[in-house]
């Protein structure tokens, strides 16, 4: 019965949101249109919450009737993973699509704010469109409802490497990101619409294009980090094409939240804004295309469905053709106001526009080029790691040489001069790094670098905040206090950025690995510390059980034991790594444990890495969030104000 | 400088940088790009020395650990068997009788030295190199369980 209510709540939503994409677009001349287009888009995302919520539900009383509960859920499985369930499978997961993009339509029609009629009720339509898009793929081809007749006795359990906090929460950020960035392109296409892309427009879109670009964040972090701690290989980021379409949204949605500063504060790059948003859109199509197709080969491992990967296509080829139809047909008539010196924000924030639209492009090269060679029946390949090293690197190097400059120079016409010497602690801190790091490495040049622009980019937005509290008024902690939110979260997130590079060098540069054959009360030196194993046993978890090792560390700092599993789990043919993970302030000890060596007289296989700095890619990507976050803030609540 | 000027300084820059990223991109699927062989075909495509993909089912019964760590294993097409040398830890998806990509550089006489072996997440996924590569060798035996 409950899957019935879910279907019936979707196939009801579907009606709505073509109701509410058709009353949107035809609202602009009369208001009561307009009220009646809100109320439809809030009662659509009603009636998805209620679906999903039915999902859950089915999920949580593991109703193997269903289709995707008895794939993917099994009675012995926690009940946290029992809810998280209903997101980690294919036919969840377009659901939860559905609900987002709803929801989001729900929110952007309740909040009209500044935002003339005509704007706002096309921008409401255009979503209308996306959630039935969405929901028609998901209802016609991926329906998390259908029935399975006869029902199983048990299910098959979700894949144990996803029974994981972090892999919980991770689907539902990416999620929040990819259909974020649908209100973006909505707003875009109902600008074309109109012909006109103002300040207030650029004002509504800045707190979607940073939701979505701070849940993108935070999802490609909790990704990243699970793949660090779970997989057991020692690497956080694999230029895998899984990996890649989450990235490239991300690129175009960073580049997307700085455009829109320029559009809402001096009225121009009106047209490139909306064409970033178009792009970004179509990227997030693209990525959920590549992620479902099972087109790329790929370390993850989704639903390989021919069928549905064309269906996406489908919508994809729909989305970007009205998005590039109307953006050629009707931008060359948007005005294009102010203009702006070679030295000055606007021209900074468009070196970082350039800088990160240019890495998206090549991150889309790599990542299409072997669909493109196989195409052409040039043979199979893959792209890997060292092409995207040796093209993204020396892009974003050059992006983060100048990312300082931005927020010290003014609006219109900046000051080089008085910036490069504000600037100059940062640089000489910067230079020392490098010297001091190419001394050090035996002139290793590219690590060097790449150190050198993490201090560079910590300092310059430690220099921006400092001249910032200097500006203000009365007692030291009032100046403090009186900063605006906006530098704040500018600030936390350049300098998180700055942070996030010294991880990412350090540990791409430095990391050491080994692998060695151990048997208890044996030991090996390893990154300047002795590693023995001190006993290997058999342990039993909630629903699995694993053979588990303890380690000792001992370095100059002392003696710490931890312990590293493998997990076998009775629904699952396959065992998966729990690795132990030492963290310390340089970095973290890494211990895998393999398999044990045939006739190795009790001996087993164990992988050792050393880490060094890994913290600071997970900090330093919490910090860019939580810039992100506060931004968020900053932004609603400047508009709840201007209400 | 005049606005016209600058304008001009900043497209030529955008230029240099666009055109620096062609070339970087360009130089890096030439020499980065690693194209996937199996067994059988390893003496006719790869050249010694250069970086691949080897794909195909690990043979049942050929799995052994050395001394130092290192997993031996060979890789069939149903044509030819090829050992690979892999001194890391196998993936948890690693199985005899299953398919397997191992990246790495071969040597004609040696064990091909693997520098990652990528078995998938999914316990019914079959690399798709392999599955092709099987297919063109008639020893594909229909699509994997769902």
């Amino acid at each position: 019965m409950i899957a019935e209510i879910g279907a019936f709540a979707a196939a009801l939503a579907l009606a709505l949101s073509l109701a509410q994409g058709v009353f949107g677009l035809a609202a602009s001349r009369r208001d009561s249109r307009a009220e009646a287009t809100a109320a439809i888009a809030q009662a659509a995302a009603v009636l998805c919450v209620l679906a999903f919520i039915c999902l859950i539900a089915l999920f949580v009383r593991s109703d193997f009737s269903v289709a995707p509960v008895a794939a993917n859920s099994h009675i012995d499985k926690p009940l946290i993973y029992k809810i998280a369930g209903a997101w980690g499978n294919h036919e969840g997961s377009m659901l939860l699509w559905c609900l987002v993009s709803a929801v989001f339509g729900g929110v952007l029609a309740s909040t009209r704010g500044s935002q003339s009629l005509g704007l706002w009720s096309r921008a409401v339509g255009v979503q209308g469109l996306v959630t039935a898009g969405a929901l028609i793929y998901t209802l016609f081809l991926s329906n998390p409802f259908a029935r399975l007749d006869p029902a199983p006795m048990q299910g098959s359990g979700l894949n144990p490497l996803l029974q994981d906090p972090a892999l919980a929460a991770h689907p539902p950020l990416l999620y929040l990101g990819y259909v974020g960035l649908s209100v973006p392109f909505s707003l875009a296409l109902a600008a074309l619409l109109e012909g006109k892309a103002d300040q207030a427009w650029a004002k509504a879109l800045r707190p979607w294009t940073l939701l979505a670009w701070t849940c993108l964040t935070l999802g490609i972090g909790l990704g990243s980090y699970w793949a660090y701690y779970e997989l057991g290989w020692g690497g956080w980021w694999f230029w895998d094409p899984v990996e890649n379409a989450s990235f490239m949204p991300w690129l175009v949605a960073c580049a997307l939240v700085h455009s829109a500063i320029v559009t809402e504060r001096r009225g121009s790059l009106a047209s490139w804004t909306i064409l970033l948003a178009i792009l970004g859109f179509g990227l997030a199509l693209l990525g959920t295309f590549l992620v479902r197709s099972g087109v790329l080969t790929s370390v993850h491992s989704f639903a390989v469905d021919p069928q549905r990967g064309i269906a996406v296509l489908v919508l994809l080829a729909i989305a970007m053709g009205a998005g590039f139809g109307l953006y050629a047909w009707r931008a060359p008539k948007l005005a294009q106001p102010s203009g702006f010196a070679a030295i000055s924000r606007e021209s900074m924030l468009v070196w970082n526009n350039f800088g990160l639209a240019v890495a998206a492009g090549v991150v889309l090269i790599g990542t299409l080029y072997p669909l493109l060679v196989e195409a052409l029946g040039g043979g199979l390949i893959s792209v890997g790691p060292p092409f995207f090293n040796m093209t993204v690197a020396p892009l974003l190097a050059a992006l983060f040489l100048v990312l300082p400059f931005g927020p010290m120079l003014t609006w219109r016409v900046g000051d080089m001069r008085q910036a490069l010497l504000r600037l100059a602690p940062a640089a000489a801190l910067a230079v020392l790094t490098l010297i001091i790091a190419l001394v050090t490495t035996h002139w290793r040049a590219a690590p060097a670098i790449g150190l050198a622009l993490g201090v560079w980019l910590i300092a310059g937005g430690l220099i921006y905040l400092w001249t910032r509290i200097r500006r203000g008024e009365g007692a030291a902690l009032a100046k403090v206090a009186m900063l605006p939110l906006a530098v704040w979260s500018m600030s936390i997130a350049h300098i998180g950025a700055g942070v996030l590079t010294l991880g990412a060098v350090a540990e791409t540069a430095f990391r050491a690995e080994q692998a060695v054959a151990l048997s208890p009360g044996e030991g090996v030196a390893f990154a300047g510390r002795r590693i023995t194993m001190i006993e290997i046993g058999e342990r039993e978890g909630p629903n699995y059980s694993a053979t588990r090792a303890n380690f000792r560390v001992d370095s100059a700092n002392g003696s710490r034991t931890i312990g590293a599993e493998r997990r076998f789990y009775p629904t699952s043919p396959m065992p998966t790594t729990e690795v132990g993970i030492l963290s310390s302030l340089d970095g973290d000890i890494y211990i895998a444990l393999g398999e044990a060596v045939r006739d190795g007289a009790g001996a087993w296989t164990v992988r050792l890495y050393h880490n060094p700095l890994v913290h600071l890619i997970f900090i330093g990507v919490s910090m860019m969030g939580v810039g992100g976050l506060l931004s968020f803030v900053a932004l609603t609540r400047r508009r709840r104000a201007t209400l | 400088m005049r606005r016209r000027d600058q304008r001009l300084m900043m497209i030529s820059v955008a230029g240099a940088v666009l055109v620096l990223a062609a070339t970087l991109t360009f130089a890096g699927l030439r020499d980065s790009v690693v194209y996937f062989v199996a067994p059988s075909e390893l003496a006719e495509k790869a050249s010694a020395g250069q970086r691949i993909r080897l794909g195909g089912l690990v043979v049942e019964g050929t799995v052994r650990r050395e001394a130092d760590g290192a997993s031996l294993f060979d890789v069939t097409d149903g044509v030819t068997s090829v050992t690979v040398r892999y001194d890391g830890l196998l993936p948890d998806l690693f199985r005899e009788g299953q398919g397997v990509v191992a990246e790495g550089r071969w040597q004609p006489g040696q064990a091909f030295e693997a520098e990652r072996v990528l078995a998938k997440h999914d316990e019914t996924y079959m690399p798709r190199e392999v599955a092709e590569a099987l297919k063109q060798r008639g020893e594909w035996k229909g699509d994997p369980p769902p």
